[in-house]
């Protein structure tokens, strides 16, 4: 049932989770470690699971799973109630995502991600053009890097390998413990980017446990923020959160700066972009700088053959150069149609320059993206986001069965 | 050069005498190996276990190999059953010790990780946990294989296969001719064998420990 699922859409309603009324009780605890909790994943979404450390979200989704059995509850995956059938068969329906990837060091990439297919049985031709496949997937050049052992790749390479593997027989769901907890923040930026992207493609139901609320922001299709034994305070979507934060609890979580935190649910392609005057390397310096003037710009923007940034001078830089040089200057403020606004404010704030270059995927040049454009989208997020207010939230209590609505997909 | 016309007449016997030698440590080794790592198994995951069996490794080696053999003659008589048991016993000794920490010196997150995609528990010891641990229970085997070089050859108390007899014969008739020369064919022998076999253990590593973990960043 659930292997229908897997196949072309993966939107299929089979790949929903549904935790109903699940105990964990270690023996020799007073308080339960996850107290009853009733919890409806839908199909094909992005939900993140927060809260401080210790406060069974790790727990909960490793029940998910069956790495830890639950004491009390059934768990659904689809219309199938997997809670008593083989934890193994089980867990090689789902991907699995731990920090640093989990890799097994003693094997090539190739192998990591042909574990769990190896074990299904798939054919060696299958399994050799499915690693290829998941490598380009997550953005590593097949012959590159298929016969190399995960210490020879940094921690954000480890990171996407590990996120091959999980995918590797398309299982409908995708189970990740604080997968970018290990890896600098510049880093961790790209590889939630380039989740986001594989989302796009795969559409698998996703749980994601962090402890970073920036992160869940930007990730979550759903955030549900725990407090201690696995109590649900809120379960709702990031702006509404963000807008409306159940509790005082919620808020402490959410930390200073909701507003800030707006510009994590908004993207670069989403605002209007500024034009530039650009140029060309071995141009004159003064014809530039004449357009700029002309513009009314403080900059030009100069770009190579493919339309990428090499430089970003400005009117007095320019005004000292002959010709444009094709040097290129690494230190330029960049971000990607992709990235988030708060990426880009940051990399606004870092340059110092009030703006930073737009380039899409193939990293060509669109446009400048300034701090005022910034400014005005949290004011018109939080006027949206306000009223907003759709029904088909999905389910999230503890303790005692509540009856699954029908929509939920 | 009495002792080399002893090595020239006694050829044959002293190149057999040490190739008994050496398939009984080898082949004790390979099956101390196989206990201890069942042993290890078995125990790593809980602390008490482990400490009882870091214990009985510790207490075990303190018992002189002379004795033991001399134990076991009465339920095994002579000859080759309790070489192979005495020469076996203290073989596991450092292996399993080496087994033990280095099983749990294994990265959970690795482990957890094998379980979280779907190994049972039999293929996460064989497929990850044993590979990971085996340059340190190599280096046990390689402790083990020195000690009992020396513990094979006690063990011609009993009339056990090997070089022991030159030593035993050699000293029982001290004074007499060719005595000396007999101990050091002995002695020399097992010191040769050890080296050997240290080699040999070395060239398996070589071959056996999986290039992943011997690469550097």
């Amino acid at each position: 049932m659930s292997k229908n699922s897997s196949t072309a859409t993966g939107t299929s309603v089979s790949s929903r989770i549904l935790l109903d009324a699940v105990t964990k009780h270690y023996p020799g605890q007073s308080k339960p470690a996850v107290d009853g909790i009733t919890l409806e994943i839908p199909a094909g979404k992005i939900v993140m699971l927060v809260g401080p450390s210790g406060c069974g979200k790790t727990t909960t989704l490793k029940m998910i799973n069956r790495l830890i059995e639950p004491t009390e509850g059934r768990i659904t995956l689809g219309d199938e109630d997997v809670t008593n059938i083989d934890g193994d068969q089980l867990r090689r329906r789902m991907g699995y995502v731990i920090q640093a990837g989990g890799l097994f060091p003693h094997m090539t990439v190739a192998a990591n991600i042909a574990i769990v297919p190896k074990m299904l049985g798939w054919s060696k031709e299958k399994i050799k053009n499915r690693v290829d496949e998941l490598l380009e997937l997550v953005s590593l050049e097949p012959a590159m890097y298929r016969d190399r052992y995960p210490r020879e790749l940094s921690g954000g390479q480890q990171q996407r390998v590990g996120v091959a593997r999980a995918l590797a027989a398309d299982p409908p769901v995708l189970l990740m413990d604080e997968p970018f907890g290990a890896v600098d923040p510049i880093t961790r930026q790209r590889l939630q980017d380039e989740l986001l992207r594989i989302q796009e493609e795969v559409q698998k139901t996703i749980v994601f446990v962090t402890h970073d609320f920036d992160e869940a922001v930007k990730l979550g299709d759903w955030i549900v923020v725990f407090s201690e034994g696995a109590h649900i305070v809120q379960y709702d979507t990031p702006e509404r959160i963000l807008n409306e934060p159940a509790s005082s609890f919620v808020e402490d979580f959410i930390g200073a700066g909701a507003g800030l935190k707006q510009l994590t649910l908004n993207r670069v392609r989403d605002v209007e972009l500024a034009e530039a005057v650009t140029g060309s390397p071995g141009e004159m310096a003064q014809d530039v700088l004449a357009r700029v003037k002309e513009a009314g710009d403080g900059h030009a923007v100069i770009l190579d053959e493919n339309r990428r940034p090499l430089s970003w001078p400005s009117r007095r830089q320019l005004s000292r150069l002959e010709t444009i040089p094709a040097t290129p200057d690494a230190a330029i403020p960049l971000v990607t149609q992709g990235s988030t606004l708060s990426d880009a404010l940051d990399t606004m704030l870092v340059s110092s320059a009030g703006a930073a270059l737009v380039t899409d995927r193939r990293r060509s040049f669109v446009g400048v993206i300034t701090v005022e454009v910034v400014m005005e989208a949290i004011t018109r997020s939080r006027k949206a986001s306000a009223m907003a207010n759709d029904n088909d939230s999905p389910v999230g209590t503890n303790t005692g069965t509540i009856e699954v609505q029908g929509g939920t997909t | 050069m009495i002792l080399w016309n002893y090595i020239v007449d006694r050829w044959d016997q002293i190149w057999f005498g040490s190739w008994q030698h050496f398939s009984l440590v080898v082949q004790s080794l390979i099956l101390a190996t196989v206990v201890a790592m069942v042993i290890a198994f078995l125990v790593y995951g809980s602390p008490k276990f482990s400490s009882v069996a870091n214990g009985v490794s510790a207490v075990g080696l303190t018992i002189p190999s002379f004795a033991l053999i001399g134990i076991l003659i009465v339920p095994f008589g002579f000859g080759v059953t309790p070489s192979v048991i005495v020469v076996t016993f203290f073989a596991v000794l450092p292996i399993l010790r080496n087994a033990v920490v280095g099983l749990q010196g294994v990265d959970r997150a690795v482990v957890e990780s094998a379980r979280g995609i779907g190994m049972g528990r039999i293929r996460t010891m064989l497929t990850i946990e044993f590979p990971l641990a085996w340059p340190i229970i190599l280096t046990g085997v390689r402790i083990s294989a020195q000690m009992v070089m020396g513990v094979a050859a006690v063990t011609a108390y009993a009339l056990g296969p090997g070089l022991g007899g030159f030593i035993f014969s050699g000293l029982s008739r001290l004074g007499g001719a060719n005595a000396i020369e007999s101990v050091w064919v002995g002695v020399v022998g097992v010191i040769i064998l050890a080296l050997i076999l240290d080699l040999l253990l070395v060239g398996l590593g070589r071959l056996t420990i999986p290039r992943g973990i011997r690469v550097k960043k």
